[in-house]
């Protein structure tokens, strides 16, 4: 019985020890990716912002100002872009971005477009209203690829097929830390009694401020997006990090306590044939 | 002779962050030139050419799409695409554009054709940039 139980914990040492491999592997690799992804969140954040000033510039500068990109209209259907990962294995990853998407479309009529495998996924299974399934793999997504479905979008929305445009992502906080978060990316946020008439509204717009801004919004949109793409990118790698950082940890536990137990069913097995040895002798 | 300041940002990363005497860029309404303390100015970018003039050196760049906007000599270029005539690799640029005339010849609704043609005319900016 000994010799038995001593070959199958030898056996499952081996299987946790080859898992234990694997995990650490796959938190190298995160750890690697990671480092990319987070130099281009960051490096995408000036151009957001500098584009961000821009127009709330241009908008509050403006009393005299409409674009279909300000309006409020009421809300009949509401078009989310849902940011997730390819691969599962990254914690709670995946799952926080569709708690938060569920909890944001509670009640709504919305219509929806998945970026990654898992996001599509979701989105077939709780039977929502998928614009394209082009965009399934994540990590594959482009800046052009960003322009594109912003384009399309902003089209869309101008012929009012949808009347508010959200992005369900993840900020990326920290290397240990990620927020699924929401940001409402069309109508662009605007309070007619905050705009000022003021020196800013003597800028020269050209050809038009209308013009320049309906130039300008797909192309915020789209930065937008590659923004919420290069944080939700990052977040999936140190997500998975974590998770496959936690997975070594309880692997190396598990083998020291099989570890134990191995010699301690060796010693049995060795002190059992003394005692039958030193019986035999006596007998 | 007077500078003012100047942002070059894109998606991916900044460009350039400092003093410039002058820059010239293609606007959807043709080129213009930003020399310092110019009056408060917005425009959208077309795709062309783009030169800087930095401590009396001229310094060329292809730009596709975007903004500029002059706000107190403070002159901001928020680019979708930016690249340095120094950056361009010509034999990728060629490439491009031999593809984007394959696929004008091939297209056969009007979205393609304009997506073919904003590529082929990147490519010859970026070609042309690389020229001069």
């Amino acid at each position: 019985m000994a010799a038995s139980s001593m070959k199958d914990i030898k056996l499952r040492i081996k299987s946790v020890e080859s898992t234990m491999q694997i995990t650490k592997a796959m938190e190298l690799v995160a750890s690697s990716k990671l480092r990319h992804a987070k130099m281009r969140a960051e490096a995408t954040r000036p151009y957001f912002t500098t584009l961000h000033d821009c127009l709330t510039d241009i908008a509050y500068g403006n009393t005299d100002f409409s674009s279909p990109y300000v309006q409020k209209r009421e809300v009949k259907k509401a078009c989310y872009i849902v940011v997730a990962g390819d691969r599962g294995l990254a914690g709670g990853y995946n799952n926080n971005v569709f708690k938060e998407l569920a909890q944001q479309i509670e009640g709504k009529n919305v219509c929806t477009l998945p970026i990654g495998k898992k996001a599509v996924e979701y989105c077939q299974r709780s039977g929502l209203e998928i614009l394209t399934e082009e965009y399934s793999v994540a990590e594959n997504v482009s800046l052009g690829d960003c322009f594109a479905i912003s384009r399309m979008l902003c089209k869309q929305y101008c012929k009012g097929e949808f009347d508010e445009l959200y992005v369900v992502y993840t900020n990326f906080v920290s290397m240990l830390s990620q927020q699924p978060g929401t940001l409402k990316m069309l109508p662009i946020r605007y309070e007619r009694e905050q705009a000022k008439n003021a020196a800013e509204s003597l800028t020269i717009y050209e050809p038009s401020t209308e013009a320049v801004y309906d130039a300008i919004v797909p192309e915020y949109v789209g930065g937008l997006l590659w923004g919420a793409m290069a944080e939700s990118v990052a977040s999936e790698q140190g997500a998975r990090r974590t998770a496959m950082d936690a997975a070594s940890k309880n692997a190396s536990e598990m083998i020291e306590d099989l570890s134990l137990r191995y010699n301690r069913a060796r010693q049995g097995a060795i002190t059992q044939e003394i005692t039958e040895i030193v019986a035999g002798a006596e007998a | 002779m007077a500078t003012f300041h100047l942002q070059i940002v894109t998606p991916d990363g900044g460009f350039y962050d400092g003093e410039a005497e002058k820059l010239i860029v293609r606007t959807i309404d043709g080129d213009v030139c930003i020399l310092p303390k110019h009056s408060p100015y917005v425009t959208a970018l077309g795709t062309g050419t783009t030169s800087v003039v930095i401590d009396g050196k001229r310094r060329r760049a292809a730009c596709a799409g975007g903004m500029l906007a002059v706000m107190k000599n403070n002159v901001r270029l928020v680019a979708t695409t930016f690249e340095w005539a120094e950056d361009i690799d010509v034999d990728r640029a060629q490439r491009a554009k031999d593809r984007a005339e394959q696929l004008i010849a091939k297209a056969t609704d009007q979205r393609e054709l304009e997506l073919a043609q904003a590529r082929l005319k990147r490519a010859l900016t970026r070609i042309q940039v690389t020229q001069i």
